[in-house]
């Protein structure tokens, strides 16, 4: 009992976290690309830009004294997202928009978020230094340790504050997210434009409008990813950046242009890191007891060195798109 | 005064132009059908009118008033509407919801519209929910036609609705086409089936190279003997 509980607390927490994470900010990849029809670099930016915003409320409002019962960072989420909005639909009209109305190709996009993202993080740099920073400096982080010993565990199971807010968090935006895209006139327009661009035009549907509504969810839901990631860990400026791989991944894996493709990726690959990263030997250790001497478990034994995680999305993808070339849910090809 | 009126229309897609002066004129009661050989420049007259690529010479007028290179969004709002030959149906997307987005300009109560929609095309009320990648050919063609009348066009233009229909949705496509027109659209469709075609048309025109070569009533066409020459396979 008690090795199935720190399997709990290693593997489906941290991967859930992680999961939600990562789905959050691949919806706004494949949304982007579904509309836009290129590879959202900087998504990376969106994010821990996002996270700054929210950290930098934060401290506006610790400043004034107010004191909330959840985290700040919790509190200033919404207002954050809209900052985060706001951001994502200038670098559009500052960066992309201009491109595409000289019928740039893909690849020319792609190079030029590659820019946004080396000009944002700079930005970042500029304003914040190179340290990292705590959201938790003047708040206490709530840890919640669920006593299971009538189960027999003589662990816990343990759960932080944030963790648990970033779950709830997520789950609603999902929903939220899954009604606007199949109740509200401008999220079917969303969808439709991602099915057929030149139909979506004919029909009159304002596909200038459609590309903003898509800078707002995606920027919004960025900031909600890089914030809450950022309570989780640090907030430093390449607090993102690390994670773009398996956040385009697990856009890839999910079927570039479906969100809930996305939201599938994100999670697989969120769990699939922390499985992979797993000590078994905590939880194989009585074997040591019959064990015979020669064949005692290492100290770690894990299918991948936590230095190697990384690999972890490259083989997910790679296995996804051998069998599925269009990813779990059908989407765009190549 | 003509509902659709071209004068003189030259057009291309940025090179040497494809349209050299087409001349049209369509009012609400008529079902106008543009037949030609491949290549003539059908579908670019379409897509001129529609806004679809720019009309470099002559005049396009919809009630009177210039609507040359005005865009689709612009242009259904004033009661225009087309079908594309392809890819003409959100495949991901439910049948009900096509027909949502052919009424995205509207911003009134459409549930009457698409009741009578599906009036229309009774086989669409009953796969409403269904994705519209799964149906069949004719039913797709209903679809996008459906999507189409949900702004409640005063013109609706078709290029090619029986394009690659087993000759029984040949058939009920056209008579669709007629009751439309009966109920006060008018029409501007483009068809390879032209004999087909011309015998229920009020207007129709040949089209070669990009010019009209000869424009009439549907019969008047089929009855020309050049025409029929020429242009109907005898
Ligand atoms: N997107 C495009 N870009 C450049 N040229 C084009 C384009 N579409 C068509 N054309 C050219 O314009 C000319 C007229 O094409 P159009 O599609 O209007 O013919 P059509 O009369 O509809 O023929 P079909 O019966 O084959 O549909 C052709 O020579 C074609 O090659
Ligand atoms: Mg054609």
């Amino acid at each position: 009992m008690t090795e199935l509980v720190f399997f709990i607390n290693q593997v489906v927490i941290s991967g859930a976290v992680l999961g939600c994470i990562y789905a959050l900010g691949a919806v706004g990849i494949t949304l982007i690309f579904g509309i836009l029809r290129f590879a959202h670099f900087a998504h990376s930016e969106l994010m821990t830009s996002g996270a700054f915003f929210a950290f930098m409320l934060a401290a506006l409002f610790a400043s004034w004294g107010i004191v909330t019962p959840i985290p700040l960072g919790f509190v200033v989420l919404p207002l954050a997202m809209v900052m985060s909005a706001i951001f994502a639909l200038g670098i559009d009209k500052g960066f992309y928009a201009p491109l595409r109305k000289r019928g740039a190709k893909p690849v020319i996009l792609l190079i030029a978020s590659i820019g946004v993202t080396l000009m944002v993080q700079g930005l970042i740099r500029l304003f914040f230094g190179a340290g990292s920073y705590s959201f938790f400096e003047n708040e206490t982080k709530d840890i919640f340790r669920i006593d299971l010993a009538f189960l027999g565990s003589t662990r816990p199971l343990v759960i932080t504050e944030p963790q648990l807010l970033m779950i709830i968090v997520t789950v609603v935006s999902v929903l939220a997210l899954h009604f606007f895209l199949t109740r509200s006139r401008l999220g079917k327009a969303m969808r439709a434009m991602a099915d057929n661009p030149d139909l979506a035009q004919v029909s009159g549907i304002n596909t200038a409008l459609v590309v903003r509504v898509t800078w707002i969810v995606a920027g919004a839901l960025a900031c909600m990813a890089g914030t809450m990631l950022a309570l989780d860990v640090t907030l430093k400026p390449d607090l993102a950046f690390n994670i773009i791989i398996p956040i385009f991944a697990a856009a890839i894996v999910g079927g570039l242009g479906q969100a809930y493709g996305a939201i599938a990726g994100g999670l697989l690959i969120g769990f699939a890191e922390s499985l992979a990263v797993f000590n078994w030997t905590m939880v194989l250790r009585p074997l040591n007891a019959v064990l015979p001497e020669f064949a005692q478990l290492p100290a770690t034994l894990s299918l991948v060195p936590t230095e190697y995680k990384l690999t972890v999305a490259f083989v997910i993808l790679v296995v996804v798109l051998l069998v599925r070339p269009t990813g779990i849910f059908k989407g765009a090809s190549s | 005064m003509a509902l659709l009126e071209l004068k003189h229309v030259v057009a291309g897609y940025g090179g040497a132009p494809i349209l050299n002066g087409v001349n049209m004129a369509i009012d609400q009661s008529d079902i106008g059908v543009i037949v030609g050989p491949n290549g003539a420049g059908k579908s670019t007259t379409l897509k001129a009118i529609f806004g679809l690529l720019k009309v470099t010479g002559g005049t396009v007028e919809f009630l009177g008033e210039s609507i040359a290179n005005s865009l689709p969004d612009k242009l259904v709002p004033k009661g225009l509407s087309f079908v594309p030959q392809e890819k003409n149906v959100f495949t991901s997307m439910t049948v009900e919801e096509n027909l949502e987005m052919g009424a995205f300009t509207r911003r009134d109560d459409f549930s009457e519209t698409m009741q009578w929609v599906y009036e229309m095309f009774p086989v669409l009320a009953e796969k409403r929910r269904q994705p519209t990648g799964e149906l069949s050919g004719g039913q797709r063609q209903m679809v996008a036609m459906g999507r189409a009348l949900m702004s409640k066009p005063k013109l609706l233009m078709l290029d090619e609705p029986s394009a690659g229909l087993s000759p029984r949705y040949v058939i009920e496509i056209f008579e669709t086409i007629v009751r439309v027109n009966q109920e006060g659209v008018g029409v501007l469709m483009v068809e390879q089936n032209a004999r087909q075609a011309l015998a229920f048309a009020s207007k129709g025109f040949v089209l070669a190279q990009g010019q009209n070569r000869f424009t009439g009533t549907g019969a008047e066409l089929i009855a020309d003997p050049e025409v029929a020459k020429s242009f109907l396979g005898g």
